[in-house]
């Protein structure tokens, strides 16, 4: 039947789902390799082999060890701690860039979605437009050009980016669940557009926005690698991937491993990120999943 | 002699099983009507015959086309055939074209795929092939897009891919059921119009007992993956010999005992009375410069209905049935005319109050999209209760309404705590009925809520639906497009065309002598078994 097209997930409960998740390749590997950055996030909060700005200039650019595991820097710097600390600067300021995106933008979507066709949306989806239009870097670049570098600003940054990316997702999922007859009969019940947003709308496109996070977290992961890497995110001496790599850049000839090493991480955290993203999307597309079995 | 012979057809798909030895076969310029409800294997049997199975499906048995068994082609072998010597119509004439290319490529891709035909020789046959099907080339260029065409001229051109190649068999699966019934008549007359010229075999799939009668030089009825009856249609429907059969013909022609309506107390307001209701929508612009047009979908109707009466509303799609149930709910705002509710005018700007919605509830037709899938049945029933405000029952006492709720429409208690997915069609729309029940309306809008029942399931549905309006003296404004029911269900009846009342009266009397040319049409268009069955004696209804 034609109108079973889109977004409400067949009415399978979670385990079903979570079964799924446990059968899809691309979700595990992707959990696993996320679920392993985050407890060294986690873990360099009560331990890190060295205290991370601990310079050490008789043994920079040291190789790996088993003293040092992945080296020394410059300036004798313990790289593995670095890397620890640094992935929990990434993963706050991706998360709570994510968490903006979300928070002003899903409500902004549905808002959007309740009065479809009004002024209200238009004005609405074309403020999204113009901030859409802008680079996200550009947007980073102006935001601190104006109040400075720091993490913070980096947050504000890539938090509006990501305000139009969930508002358009969460209309488009919403609009086409506005024509579903058992919308029509909230209303019928006399609900207005604001509870039906929250108890009908909201728990009906949360696969998709859960993809969708992945996703984002990712390119928070990316975007403040790359302002870091201009001088933009965290400063000195809180270590950032982006920053990492920056100032390793000129050593590349001399200790590779100093540039490599937060490069890797910088892959292999977005790698998990997507590969879980991908695995989620999957598993909720119910299309994808028959077609698989 | 024997076309296509379908031997001990078994299918199993994930290891259960579907089709249990299902034995058919269709000559040469026979059509064979296959009848089932949902769930019989009647779409599956077809499927496994064009061998379109879903993945992890399994057949067993023979399918011989001509002598020559299909089961043992392999997929490049199928793709020769499919096409050109089996074509097919499927039930959704929206869906099944592409809508990014014109119907002329469309038609000549076919040809084009099978015979390695030019463009031009292509395009040709698929001009003739139009023609054929009734799309004339001075009304319908090879250049036109779906979207430029209405439901049934669209299954005009899904059909003239199927019979493009001439091929010897083509398979209808419900080809008719999205369309309205003066549509249907004249696709059905154009299917039998093929099969007579080309000679070709038919196997024509529906639900519908009535279509199959006038249609079918014989039918063939499943149940559960198996074949429960095979033979001529008139002996078939004549004799009922079978159990099923005999329950089926009852069912699709079922009446509900109902209770005479009461006469309306003295001075008692009707419980729904529309004046003048007009419902715009505003068109797209087509000029910067000129204000932007309207279409009017509902032309000044008014109706009223009294409490304990059935009224049917009647009417092909785009004739604004539903439309105008919207404007009475309230959910859409009116460009004139009034609402009253009980007395109360609604409001048509701010919507109708929460005390005046507790007097009317909906039923939708689609029993699977209803439902919000993430709450359960207690959720979902009580769903009206936010109208009550702080009266709405808490604790035990919402409990007993919630189990009485289920207990009238003939489900039990222990099932508010399930998921919707967890019944099946009849029993979502029962579910639906509970939800309309639960804060006890006087009026209730069933829009098309047993068209897409099977006809087994339909028959209860409106026994329970006649059973509750006379216990509890419920008003119903019964919106279909089904003669049928609505002949069996309601008191009053108006027809409606183009957005306007157009006939009104007792059912039983516009039934028997229609007024309005429209109503007589309508009422000549639908297939009634009794007709249908009395002209296989003088010959077919269709020719």
């Amino acid at each position: 039947m034609s109108v079973e097209a889109i977004a409400v997930a067949p009415a399978e409960k979670s385990d079903s789902y979570v079964r799924a998740a446990l059968r899809s390749p691309s979700f595990m590997i992707g959990a696993v390799i996320t679920a392993i950055v985050l407890l060294a996030a986690l873990m360099s909060f009560v331990w890190t082999p060295y205290y991370y700005a601990a310079q050490d200039i008789p043994n920079k650019l040291k190789g790996m060890s088993a003293a040092h595991w992945f080296g020394t820097d410059q300036f004798g710097r313990d790289i593995f701690s670095m890397i620890i600390v640094g992935a929990r600067t990434s993963i706050a300021v991706a998360l709570v860039a994510v968490g903006v995106g979300v928070v002003i933008g899903v409500p902004l979507g549905l808002w959007a979605a309740a009065k479809r066709g009004t002024l209200f949306d238009e004005l609405i989806m074309r403020a999204n437009d113009l901030v859409f239009a802008f680079p996200a870097l550009l947007i980073a670049v102006l935001i601190t050009a104006v109040f400075g570098p720091g993490a913070v600003n980096a947050i504000i940054a890539i938090g509006i980016f990501n305000i139009p990316v969930f508002a358009r997702l969460s209309r488009g999922a919403a609009l086409t669940l506005w024509t579903r007859e058992f919308i029509l009969a909230a209303r019928v019940a006399g609900k207005g557009p604001v509870r039906i947003s929250v108890e009908h709308i909201l728990p009906n496109i949360i696969n998709t926005l859960v993809v969708q996070i992945t996703i984002q977290f990712a390119l928070g992961i990316l975007a403040d690698a790359g302002l870091a890497y201009v001088g933009l995110g965290a400063q000195p001496p809180t270590p950032s991937w982006g920053k990492m790599l920056a100032d390793a850049q000129n050593l590349i000839a001399m200790a590779p491993h100093v540039a490599v090493v937060p490069g890797l991480a910088i892959v292999i955290t977005v790698l998990g990120l997507n590969l879980m993203g991908d695995g989620l999307r999957d598993v909720f597309d119910p299309r994808l999943r028959r077609s698989r079995q | 002699m024997t076309l296509l012979a379908i031997e001990k057809l078994t299918l199993s798909i994930g290891g259960v099983p579907i089709l249990k030895g299902v034995d058919l076969s269709v000559g040469k310029g026979e059509i064979l009507g296959v009848i089932g409800e949902s769930g019989s294997g009647k779409s599956m049997t077809a499927l496994s015959v064009m061998q379109l199975l879903p993945a992890g499906a399994e057949a067993g048995g023979a399918i011989r086309l001509d002598g020559a068994d299909l089961l043992g082609k392999s997929e490049r072998e199928m793709c020769a055939i499919r096409g050109r010597d089996i074509g097919m119509v499927f039930q959704e004439p929206m869906t099944a074209l592409n809508p990014l290319k014109t119907i002329g490529d469309q038609v000549a891709e076919t040809v084009r795929t099978h015979t390695g035909a030019s463009k031009a020789e292509a395009a040709a046959v698929a001009r003739d092939t139009l023609d054929r099907v009734g799309l004339s080339a001075e009304r319908f260029p090879l250049e036109r897009y779906p979207h430029e065409l209405s439901g049934g001229q669209r299954q005009r051109v899904v059909i003239a891919m199927a019979i493009a190649l001439k091929p010897r068999l083509l398979i209808a699966d419900e080809p008719t059921t999205a369309l309205d019934v003066t549509t249907q008549a004249q696709i059905l007359t154009l299917l039998k119009r093929l099969v007579d010229e080309d000679g070709m075999g038919m196997i024509f799939i529906t639900h519908d007992l009535a279509v199959v009668a006038g249609l079918a030089d014989r039918v063939a009825i499943m149940r559960r993956g198996e074949l429960v009856e095979t033979g001529p249609t008139a002996k078939v429907f004549r004799e009922l010999s079978h159990s099923y059969t005999r329950a089926l013909f009852e069912a699709s022609s079922h009446v509900p005992a109902r209770a005479p309506v009461p006469p309306p107390e003295p001075g008692a307001p009707p419980v729904l009375s529309a004046e003048k209701v007009v419902r715009d929508y505003r068109l797209p612009r087509r000029s910067l410069f000129q204000p932007a047009a309207h279409f009017r979908a509902v032309d000044g109707v008014s109706l009223s209905i009294e409490r304990g009466e059935n009224v049917g509303l009647v009417g092909e799609s785009g004739s604004g049935k539903s439309t105008l149930a919207r404007a009475i709910m309230a959910l859409e705002p009116l460009q004139g005319g009034a609402v009253i509710l009980d007395g109360e005018t609604l409001n048509a700007a701010t919507g109708a109050s929460a005390k005046a919605r507790r007097k009317m509830q909906v039923v939708f037709q689609d029993p699977y999209g209803s439902f919000d899938p993430r709450h359960r049945v207690s959720r979902l029933i009580t769903e009206p209760f936010h109208l009550l405000a702080s009266e709405a029952p808490t604790g035990a006492e919402r409990e007993k309404r919630i189990a009485e709720a289920l207990e009238t429409v003939g489900l039990s208690a222990s099932d508010a705590n399930k998921y919707p997915h967890e019944f099946s069609g009849g029993q979502r729309q029962r579910i639906a009925i509970a939800r309309a029940l639960i804060i006890r309306p006087a009026l209730i809008i069933l829009d098309e809520a047993v068209s897409a029942l099977d006809v087994s399931i339909r028959a209860q549905i409106l026994d329970l639906l006649a059973d509750l309006s006379s216990r509890l003296k419920l008003s119903y404004l019964f919106i279909s497009h089904d003669l049928h029911v609505v002949r069996a269900i309601t008191d009053r009846v108006l027809v409606m065309k183009s957005g306007r009342i157009v006939e009104s009266g007792p059912t039983e009397e516009v039934f028997r002598s229609p007024q309005h040319p429209y109503t007589q049409e309508l009422l000549a268009a639908t297939p009634t078994l009794e007709t249908a069955l009395a002209s296989h004696s003088a010959g077919s209804a269709f020719r």
